[in-house]
């Protein structure tokens, strides 16, 4: 028999395009799962991946911002970068919202954009947008290819980059003729040449002792727990840490789980919807030990009214983020872990706060957080509660932003980290379905939920093809009330009750909805209908959508109006 | 206060971009910016002059440049002992037979008339912004028609003085 040599691209291995080469680079990062969408400028990148085909994994979305929100939940539970594939001009501008919103939560994605051929970039080619000076001040740093050799370089930079320091999103822009341009010689392995990139990642070690110090001598100590302890890995250090100390922990919202919810040290979420002993805390301390959080506006209220008595010391990989917002009077930059290893090692005292913790406690027991039950509805924190019951506390949870966020946010315990996938800083609506699709892709044997409005799900709903099409059994659970709830909310309460433009009057028929899309859809009424239909949902090996009628006219309490001083808060008690 | 802030830079696609994209997304006024290469090949240096409010904000803006992965080294040298100098050029109108009178004014300031037509005069001067706008003032009543600025350029004198002494030093409040 003759055998004809054919010296076809997909039996041979050596990279024949600037775009096999840069799906080879990628593979060599680790890279297992392309999130994207093809194009006309990225049709030799999607060629190299038709080649590639059984070495690395590409899910198609149904929108670009679909496929980036995915691959920030990816980020968040593995700690890797997630990779974005998107077209030149729009494809790009939609990872846009995407970008910024990984920018602001500190999440580690590679975005790879195709641009026209380098020929014609700037005389507004077809599919042709600036996206290096769109994506600049959204980027922890941007590329645009201009030559083939410099590929393996830049796909290693954009890596380690992305995913050391304080992670971030890094975009590669890629021209048409570089990924389209043959390869005649496989360039040299790349090196990382960054001389103004070097984070500092060991804690200077006399700011260790004057906080070892400063500890020894409080009285009312109190750390803020962020989610600079999630990218350093160092829930476990945290947690030893407060112990040894006695010291109670307040988490910001993204760093709901780096500290267990159901220690007796915790005082659960702070800010404008934490709880009041949580906001007490930081009121009253006077030692403020942030690690990892970076004094958002949402967690310290008016910045006059904030931790006014309190030593400040904060811990953070980010140089500019200390003293940014708070004044700092014990500045250390260093990676969350390395720190409080260095601090365990300190033979210094515990404070003498028992005082401090009793009165703490007090709060804890005489403002619990709380809500109405109604017999007659469902109330979506019971919801959550509910949720919480029968995934045992244990599944991933994703949410967009709103009230079904805070609702969240404060009800379902979170005992251990990487288990909460949440749009904290850019506060997108569309973010917790896609997200919950890459989380779902990042760990297969976990349940996740994505905890959804029924405003922001109708931005990114068209991804239900995706989770059908791979079989991902993502739970969505539609905290519907049929609003835009804050935004109704803060009507209600600060606009005069003028109820402008957030009530959604006509809505789909979720269930039909779902089932057009190939999934199982539930529309939920009553306490006793989820309960009765929740065990069913969560036994079930594949996606389902639960349209969950709450409560139209239930608010998130407690809460800092906006202005108003960390010690303000409104709803505390039932009235 | 206006702060004299020295960025070493890699002369990277974009970098110009990043640095002036931050100041104006962060609120920063800056009051001039210049740009040129080194003696290193590949490394640029960028002199800013920014209007900042405290010693907060300060902080915050060379922090933030520092954070910029292009971005080799951020110092405000405002404080320090530095050469420090602009350069401008002024069209003044008026014939040739002004020329007289305004090198007399100008003389003190070593400028130069480095152009002469029928109906313009344009002056060169190098040296430290106020002394520029002075010059520039007393141009003033014979028409000024046009004056470009480079902004300012700045680094570290070769001896730096003991810090008792250094305000004295100071180009800028």
């Amino acid at each position: 028999m003759k055998v004809e040599a054919k010296p076809d691209f997909q039996t041979s291995t050596a990279p024949k395009t600037g775009a096999d080469l840069l799906i080879d680079l990628l593979i060599n990062e680790g890279v297992d799962t392309l999130f994207g969408y093809p194009g006309g400028a990225v049709l030799p990148i999607y060629d190299a991946i038709y080649r590639a085909r059984g070495t690395i994994k590409h899910v198609l979305f149904r929108h670009e911002q679909g496929s980036i929100h995915a691959a920030e939940g990816y980020a968040r539970i593995t700690g890797k970068p997630g990779v974005v594939i998107a077209t030149s001009g729009p494809g790009a501008t939609n990872l846009v919202t995407g970008i910024t919103d990984a920018m602001m939560d500190s999440l580690p994605l590679v975005v790879i954009t195709g641009q026209v051929a380098r020929g014609i970039i700037g005389t507004d080619a077809f599919q042709e947008a600036d996206v290096m000076a769109i994506t600049t001040p959204i980027t922890k740093h941007n590329y645009q290819v201009q030559s083939i050799s410099d590929l393996p370089r830049i796909v290693k930079e954009a890596f380690h980059i992305a995913s050391t320091g304080r992670p971030g999103p890094v975009l590669i822009d890629v021209p048409k003729d570089i990924s389209a341009g043959e390869l005649f010689e496989i360039p040299a392995e790349g090196t990382i040449d960054l001389p103004g990139y070097q984070p500092t990642t060991k804690p200077n070690p006399l700011q260790i002792k004057k906080l070892a110090d400063a500890i020894s001598r409080a009285k009312k100590p109190v750390i803020l727990s962020g989610a600079g302890i999630l990218h350093g890995k160092a829930s476990t250090e945290l947690t030893a840490f407060a112990e040894k100390h006695k010291i109670p922990v307040v988490t910001t919202l993204l760093g709901l789980g780096t500290f267990p919810a159901n220690s007796p040290l915790s005082l659960g979420m702070g800010g404008m919807h934490g709880t009041y002993t949580a906001n007490m805390a930081l009121y009253e301390a006077d030692l403020l030990i942030n690690i990892g959080a970076r004094f958002d506006d949402r967690l310290t209220g008016n910045l006059k009214h904030f931790a006014p008595n309190a030593k400040v010391a904060h811990i953070d990989i980010d140089p500019a983020e200390i003293g940014k917002n708070v004044p700092t009077q014990i500045p250390i930059v260093s990676d969350s872990k390395e720190a409080l290893v260095e601090l365990m090692n300190q033979t210094s005292e515990s404070p003498e706060a028992g005082d401090w913790l009793a009165t703490l406690n007090k709060l804890k027991e005489e403002y619990p957080l709380w809500y109405k039950h109604d017999p007659n509805g469902m109330s979506p924190q019971w919801l959550i509660e509910a949720i919480h019951k029968v995934t045992n506390g244990e599944a991933v949870v994703t949410t967009d932003v709103g009230q079904h966020q805070m609702w969240a946010a404060q009800y379902y315990n979170f005992e251990k980290p990487h288990r909460w996938v949440t749009s904290g800083g850019l506060g997108t609506m569309g973010f917790g379905f896609p997200a919950a699709i890459g989380a779902q892709m990042a760990s297969p044997g976990s349940t996740v939920v994505a905890i959804v409005g029924d405003a922001g799900f109708q931005m990114t709903l068209q991804e239900l093809s995706v989770i059908y099409e791979q079989n991902l059994p993502v739970k969505i659970i539609i905290v519907n009330n049929g609003a835009l709830g804050m935004v109704r909310q803060w009507q209600e309460l600060l606009h005069g009750n003028r109820i402008s433009e957030s009530i959604l009057h006509t809505h789909p028929d979720f269930v039909k909805l779902a089932e057009a899309y190939h999934i199982r859809g539930y529309k939920i009424e009553s306490q006793e209908e989820l309960i009765t239909k929740l065990p069913e949902v969560f036994a079930y090996n594949g996606p389902v959508l639960m349209d969950c009628r709450v409560l139209q006219q239930e608010k998130v309490f407690p809460m800092i109006a906006p202005g108003k001083g960390i010690h303000e808060m409104i709803g505390v008690k039932p009235s | 206060m206006k702060r004299i802030i020295s960025l070493t830079v890699q002369d990277r696609s974009g970098v110009l971009n990043r640095v002036t994209g931050l100041l104006q997304r962060r609120q920063f006024n800056i009051s001039s910016i210049s740009v040129g290469p080194t003696e290193t090949e590949g490394i640029s240096k960028m002199t800013l002059v920014v209007e900042v409010e405290d010693e907060q904000r300060l902080e915050q803006v060379t922090k933030q440049l520092n954070k910029q992965i292009d971005v080799l080294k951020v110092s405000d040298i405002t404080d320090k002992a530095i050469v420090a100098r602009e350069l401008a050029l002024i069209k003044v109108a008026g014939s040739s037979q002004l020329r007289s009178e305004i090198n007399g004014i100008i003389d003190p300031f070593r400028a130069l008339i480095i152009d002469v037509s029928k109906d313009s005069l344009t002056i060169q001067i190098t040296g430290r912004p106020d002394k520029i706008d002075a010059l520039i003032d007393l141009l003033r009543p014979y028409g000024i028609k046009e004056i470009a600025r480079t902004g300012l350029t700045a680094f570290l004198r070769g001896h730096q003085p003991q810090v008792n002494e250094l305000t004295t030093y100071s180009q800028i409040k």
